[in-house]
């Protein structure tokens, strides 16, 4: 027996809440086979959950383990719900696309792929280029995706360095001006940012998502 | 008399470290240890071990890791630059050493953080030289004014020119091994003479979980093959990259420590190896490092007792702090952590003057955390009964009314028994008003000052000094930049 919306949009809400990827993923596939309206899915189903944890993380109930299994619920969900979604109406990723990784010379990528998944589950469409990235590699996935924001990471302090040649690469292209920039990593701050001309810093994935959107709002 | 008790720590039961020690083993020989350097695959295979070549696991086998025990010498014995002063790595023995590698330097007077300069380092090296309670020295910063293809390098010239005292160091790259090694065998006067009296310890990272890069596990196998001592640092974060449980994160510490072990016997029997580590509580909240929490120490002193256990020197990063300026909290990690770091008799500690996870460097938390480890090292001298009878002989003759200032028996042994206060504020607080209100940062900046005031660099025998300059120059124009030069004073 399908579930009427009314039914089912708490529970996918709950399943973000709880980490359920088992569940977000079913209740996905059960939606999309009902002909359900998706983006209404993801807005009054899944969004209500993401919020809720965001509110959890913000009162200091929810931890990372927490927060990163609630984003691959997220995932999850948006795995079978994506490329339906990508069939409809244009726009219906409405936040942008972000390219990430973290810099070469550093293999460290647990705080990336965190932001990675906090950025996926926030609506962007994420290509993450994973660790020890070429610089040259950013620019080259940017310039073929058609992305809006470039992120990068370093956790050493000996690499963090990658992150000011980067917009160092970009002027020298030309390309300063079509991407925003940002830097993150343990070594990183807000002044580091600003020392290198990077167009923001979050201090965690969850500051990261709301960077990355009133960034991607303002552009 | 009594023999004196050196007070001991011990957080673990045996059978606990036993059962650690066992699940180590067989999660090295069930899942493996991914190595990324053929040269570490080759002496593995070739050993017996299970490596798939398409990934690059091995799986190691028990026979594996107890022949590397068995050849892994139990201490390791470092000499100074001069040669004539040995420490002993190994037993109970402690030694302090300056946290490493930190990029940022605090700010005195700004309080804040800046990148730090080959001067930074010079003025560190300068310094550690003359605080007594740190036997060794660290190649504690990466200067940004250094070209980074020759930093590591460039970091243990420096230090050798500035300094008598023997060095923790490591690779940032394959190429410098060589260059490292050269310079130290310079001071020895040749390779067999390097290998008779180790003069640097390289530090190396396995990359939680379970894996040797293809640099660590490079210079693991070219120091043994060198007779210079690794130590590795095997770094586990709780619940990111090992298990959350502390006693998970052991099982994870001994199998990488393990891997390394074997990997470094295999490229020359009986070279010496430490086991130490760099593992961490990781903050849920913030997602940091904390090296300052309690449960870190925790992990350290337990695998420390494990290293022991197996009869091999150990090393951690303790008595340091995440605090980002000299404030109450830099104090009492910084101490919590040096005082547990000597009851669990670790060989090698590296922490002292640094702050903020391990990325910023305080000359003045250097100085303030030489007097920390001068009282860990009173605490470990324990409690010593230096007369027979122990006070009896005191009261003989004893007036009433009579104080012990005058007695002959506390000149005897007043200094003996008890520090100075060193930087520690013990004015009354009339006497604190009136000098100031100082706070022992503040004492502590003057005291740097003063120390860099009265350094001056022990001098080289001989050529010395040309034959080093002559290694770095060469370095530094095989990778393509000019030849860095002594920092200005």
């Amino acid at each position: 027996m399908t579930l009427s919306k009314a039914e089912i949009f708490p529970r996918m809400s709950e399943a973000i809440i709880a980490g359920d990827r088992e569940a977000a993923r079913a209740l996905a596939e059960e939606a999309a086979g009902a002909g359900f309206d998706l983006l209404e899915v993801v807005d009054k189903g899944y969004l209500p959950g993401l919020r809720k944890v965001g509110e959890l993380w913000e009162q200091g109930e929810y931890f990372l383990p927490e927060l990163i299994t609630s984003a691959e619920a997220m995932k999850a969900a948006m795995a079978v719900l994506g490329p339906a979604l990508n069939r409809g109406p244009a726009g219906s990723r409405r936040a942008g696309r972000i390219v990430i990784g973290t810099v070469e010379g550093d293999i460290h990528d647990i705080g990336k792929n965190l932001v990675a998944s906090m950025l996926q589950a926030g609506g962007f469409e994420v290509f993450d280029l994973g660790a020890d990235v070429k610089l040259e590699r950013f620019v080259e996935k940017a310039e073929e995706v058609g992305a809006g924001t470039i992120c990068l990471s370093a956790l050493l302090t000996t690499t963090m360095a990658a992150q000011k040649r980067f917009i160092g690469l970009l002027r020298d292209r030309g390309l300063r001006g079509k991407y925003k920039v940002l830097v993150g990593g343990a070594p990183a701050s807000r002044r580091w940012a600003e020392e290198i001309g990077a167009d923001g810093y979050a201090e965690n994935a969850v500051a990261a998502v709301n960077l990355a959107k009133s960034l991607a709002g303002g552009s | 008399m009594i023999e004196t008790r050196r007070p001991k720590l011990e957080l673990l039961s045996r059978e606990f470290v036993e059962r650690i020690i066992d699940e180590g083993l067989t999660l090295l020989e069930r899942h493996g240890v991914l190595v990324e350097n053929a040269e570490a695959l080759d002496l593995l295979t070739a050993a017996g071990a299970r490596v798939d070549p398409s990934t690059g696991m091995a799986r190691i086998g028990r026979p594996i890791i107890e022949a590397a025990l068995a050849t892994a010498p139990p201490s390791v014995t470092v000499y100074d630059r001069s040669g004539g002063r040995a420490f002993t790595v190994g037993g109970d023995e402690v030694h302090f050493d300056p946290g490493s590698a930190g990029v940022t330097l605090l700010d005195h007077d700004t309080r804040t953080q800046r990148q730090a300069s080959a001067a930074d380092l010079a003025a560190f090296y300068k310094l550690t030289e003359t605080l007594e309670h740190l036997h060794f020295q660290s190649t504690c910063l990466v200067p940004a004014d250094v070209p980074s293809r020759v930093a590591d390098a460039y970091r243990l010239w420096l230090g050798l020119v500035l300094s008598e005292k023997p060095f923790v160091t490591g690779t940032f790259r394959v190429e410098g091994f060589r260059p490292m090694k050269d310079l130290l065998a310079a001071v020895r006067g040749g390779e067999s003479g390097l290998r008779a009296r180790p003069l640097a310890i390289f530090d190396a990272c396995p990359s939680p979980p379970l894996k040797w890069s293809n640099l660590t596990a490079q210079s693991l196998v070219d120091a043994a093959r060198a007779g210079v001592p690794s130590e590795l640092i095997s770094m586990g974060m709780t619940g990111a990259t090992s298990p959350t449980t502390i006693a998970g994160t052991l099982v994870q510490h001994v199998a990488e420590s393990l891997s390394g072990v074997a990997i470094v016997q295999l490229a020359a029997a009986g070279a010496p190896v430490i086991f130490g580590g760099s593992p961490s509580s990781f903050d849920m909240r913030h997602g940091t490092t904390p090296m300052g929490a309690m449960e870190t120490m925790m992990i350290d002193v337990g695998y420390a007792q494990i290293g022991k256990a197996l009869k091999l020197p150990t090393h951690a990063y303790m008595a340091l702090s995440d605090a980002k300026v000299n404030d109450a909290q830099a104090g009492f990690e910084t101490g919590l952590g040096a005082v547990l770091a000597a009851l669990a008799g670790i060989n090698v500690v590296s922490g002292p003057g640094m702050l903020d996870f391990e990325s910023c460097m305080s000359l003045e938390k250097l100085v303030i955390d030489d007097g920390l480890c001068a009282m860990a090292y009173r605490l470990i001298e324990g409690v010593a009964q230096r007369d027979d009878p122990i006070a009896l002989g005191v009261f003989d003759g004893f007036r009433p009314g009579q104080s012990f200032l005058t007695h002959p028996h506390t000149r005897r042994w007043y200094r003996t028994e008890h520090l100075p206060a060193g930087l520690a504020d013990r004015d009354p607080y009339e006497a604190w008003a009136a000098a100031g209100g100082t706070t022992i940062v503040d004492k502590a900046h003057d005291d740097v000052a003063r120390r860099l005031g009265r350094y001056s660099a022990p001098p080289l025998a001989g050529d010395l000094r040309r034959d080093l300059d002559g290694i770095m120059s060469a370095y530094a124009r095989s990778s393509g930049v000019p030849a860095p030069a002594l920092p200005a004073a």
